[in-house]
């Protein structure tokens, strides 16, 4: 029993995670008709922006709530400044093309953040290229040098994981007779239901979240009746992006290491997760997370932990053929 | 649009100054070649090291073995008159960028002899390719059986100046049996990794065979974050002692998420675990855990203190059991070149399967017919954030 209790916490806090990234990942479904590949890497991003942020502040010597509410709201407008860039700069130019061009794009955005990222610092670099130079017998000027001396010697960070420090204390506390909770376990269950619950109230109370579901619903129309179909489809991504940023904060709240293809296996199953609760539906996302993040944890717990990634891909195939709508997903029907 | 063009031609102005720029960097080797004396005329070692990734402490500090060897031949006057240049590759942590480096030093770099990996997994890989160039290949720390002898069939080519896992294994098991006195172990191990499943094997065998019982067999992958459902189900058949034969990364998380879990069993491991950062990660949740190592710097031994000085004056630090098998493997190399006829190929590779009872730091080195090399192992306890030496086992 206590086993069984200790997996249902474990599989919660893993579900939540999911739950948020999918989340991301049915709202630019929604607007766009997108699957944006690169949002696990913008869930990966968010991790390192988070990182950075807190070695900036000196979390690692002493963490205190202040600063890790700092942590959270910076590594937040990274990422949200991200997933504005992205939309910018990769799929905007591509809206009008067939929407294969556009799936390809992300997963080429994908690579760019996922390698990118694994390249040596730019000052590792730039001393390789004055090293090279002045064995090429090129002189190099000083201020040349001065300004190679000051690049990040730290970003971007390269293949070696770092570790995130904790952005405030861990306590630790036995339940019902030994299952083990911590206090990141229910801070990151409140946080995901908090968001979820706002975004929820975004899209169904606010004129941005009706604004949405009209663009959703005929962009062009939408358009025709004076929303700023740009506008709204950016203001989308931020929303997307600022969530895979906090997923991203409270895995590596707990689960301290950070490498730059962390995002890789979250983001393919939070992709399951979003399709499998139904592409597009905000509780879909929620119900198809957690349902994952407990699966998952079960056939490890209980069976062996190498079919733990296949549940993921059996689940996605199973909803493919069974209700290819997934849970909360709703039936279309074209008219012609 | 006019927005999206100004960003094109800002990115496109970028990438030829990158391109421009970058030229001479992918020139430069050229230009030292020509000035350094010909091919002949120096002794060329080529070391392939994970000196990024997951276990990139491991390639560092076997790099830095390696050299530091090599700047010692190099004050005396170098092999045989001639000084010795080391050139390293980054691995990575991939087994495919080890086999491309490997081919990359012995196709265009030509080197005398071959130095790496660490891990069982990519020396595997390059293994092929140093028998295919006939160029000696050692490699300093990789335990697995199948790296020097692949379907009972020693590589002529190949070496190591390490143990094997069939004895490490053992040791630990021995350890566990006789000096901790636990008769329930649970085993988790690294799938996808040669060496930890090799060392579980080789752990199973032994510790049932001395009356102790496997309560359960976990697995999982390497670069997982979440390890508590397999902790779970290991909590629940309580053992007294759970085996961890993989890398210190994912041992140190492993670690904290078992304390996180209320578990207060020591873990046991390998040779995988030795790592600053292991200490560094796993904080509390690693002391009081045991693993089996080459060596340990706390032995009085004055050659290994003697290395250990010298180590810590070139590069700062306490060498870890990496750093001096790297160390080692490049002194059996130099060794091994006095006696050859020739330093590289066929000469060299009867001289280095020649090497008797050389005093490594790591311990005697005799390499036997099977090319590797038999040497006692040491174990080691996590305690203050640090290594101590608990006990030495011979094979």
């Amino acid at each position: 029993m206590t086993e069984l209790l200790q997996h249902l916490v474990n599989g919660t806090s893993l579900g939540t995670i999911y739950a948020l990234i999918a989340l991301g990942y049915t709202m630019v479904y929604g607007v766009l008709k997108l699957i944006n590949f690169a949002h696990g890497d913008v869930y990966m991003v968010g991790a390192f922006a988070g990182y950075y942020v807190a070695s900036a502040l000196g979390v690692q010597e002493r963490p205190t709530l202040g600063k890790a509410v700092l942590v959270f709201v910076g590594a937040m407008a990274i990422t949200g400044l991200l997933g504005f860039l992205i939309e910018r700069l990769a799929y905007r130019p591509l809206r009008a093309r067939p929407r294969l061009t556009a799936l390809i794009t992300a997963i080429g955005v994908s690579f760019l953040l996922e390698y990118g990222f694994q390249l040596p610092s730019f000052r590792t670099q730039a001393a390789n290229l004055e090293g090279a130079l002045r064995g090429w017998g090129v002189a190099v000027p000083a201020w040349l040098s001065a300004l190679f001396a000051r690049l990040p010697a730290e970003f971007p960070p390269g293949p070696t994981p770092r570790f995130f420090p904790e952005p405030f204390e861990r306590v630790d506390w036995t339940v019902l007779g030994g299952v083990h909770v911590s206090n990141y376990d229910v801070v990151s269950l409140l946080v995901a239901i908090g968001f979820m619950v706002a975004l929820q109230l975004i899209v169904f109370r606010t004129r941005f979240g009706t604004a949405m579901r009209a663009v959703s619903f005929d962009a062009r129309t939408a358009g025709l009746m004076g929303i700023p179909v740009n506008r709204i489809i950016s203001g989308t991504f931020v929303l997307g992006s600022v969530l895979a940023g906090v997923a991203a904060l409270l895995v590596a709240g707990s689960r301290p290491r950070i490498d730059p293809i962390m995002g890789l296996m979250p983001g393919l199953k939070a992709f399951v997760a979003a399709v499998f609760g139904g592409i597009g539906s905000v509780p879909g996302a929620m119900v198809g997370g957690l349902a994952l993040g407990l699966g998952e944890e079960m056939v490890a717990g209980y069976t062996s932990s190498s079919f733990r990634d296949g549940i993921a891909f059996a689940m996605l195939i199973l909803v493919l053929l069974v209700r290819p709508e997934g849970l909360f997903g709703r039936v279309t029907v074209e008219k012609v | 649009m006019r927005f999206v063009r100004a960003v094109a031609v800002v990115v496109a102005a970028f990438t030829v100054a990158a391109c421009q720029s970058k030229k001479p960097e992918t020139q430069a080797p050229a230009a030292p070649a020509a000035a350094a004396p010909a091919a002949s005329d120096r002794v060329l070692v080529g070391h392939v090291g994970s000196m990024t990734g997951s276990e990139a402490t491991f390639g560092q500090s076997t790099d830095n073995g390696i050299r530091l060897a090599a700047e010692q031949w190099n004050a005396k006057g170098g092999v045989k008159g001639k000084p010795i240049d080391v050139k390293t590759y980054d691995s990575q942590g991939k087994p495919e960028e080890a086999a491309v480096a490997a081919t990359r030093l012995l196709v265009n770099d030509k080197v005398n002899v071959l130095l790496g990996e660490v891990a069982s997994s990519r020396s595997l890989a390059m293994a092929p390719a140093a028998d295919d160039r006939q160029v000696p290949m050692i490699t300093p720390s990789s335990t697995n059986p199948r790296v020097t002898k692949e379907g009972g069939k020693v590589r002529p080519f190949v070496f190591r100046v390490c143990f094997i896992d069939p004895f490490q294994g053992t040791v630990m098991a021995k350890f566990a049996r006789d000096n901790l006195k636990v008769t329930k172990v649970a085993i988790l191990r690294d799938v996808g990794n040669d060496y930890s499943v090799g060392l579980a094997d080789f752990f199973q065998d032994k510790f049932r065979y001395l009356g102790g019982e496997i309560v359960t067999d976990q697995s999982y992958k390497a670069g997982d974050q979440d390890f508590k459902a397999q902790l779970t189900a290991i909590k629940n058949k309580s053992p007294e002692a759970i085996y961890v034969p993989g890398y210190y990364t994912d041992v140190a998380l492993i670690a904290r998420q078992a304390r996180e879990l209320g578990m207060k069993q020591p873990l046991l491991g390998g040779d995988g675990w030795d790592s600053q950062k292991l200490y560094e990660i796993g904080g509390k949740a690693i002391e009081g855990s045991y693993y089996s190592n080459h060596y340990s710097p706390d032995d009085p031994n004055p050659r290994i203190q003697e290395f250990v000085q010298a180590y810590q004056k070139r590069f700062g630090g306490i060498p870890d059991g990496l750093a001096a098998q790297g160390y080692d493997a490049a002194m059996v190399a130099f060794d091994a070149m006095v006696r050859a006829t020739a330093p590289g190929g066929v000469p060299l590779r009867d001289a280095i399967a020649a090497t008797k009872g050389y005093p490594g730091v790591t311990g005697i080195i005799t390499i036997d017919e099977n090319h590797d090399a038999q040497k006692p192992a040491v174990v080691l306890e996590v305690k203050g954030g640090k290594s101590v030496f608990v006990t030495s086992v011979s094979p």
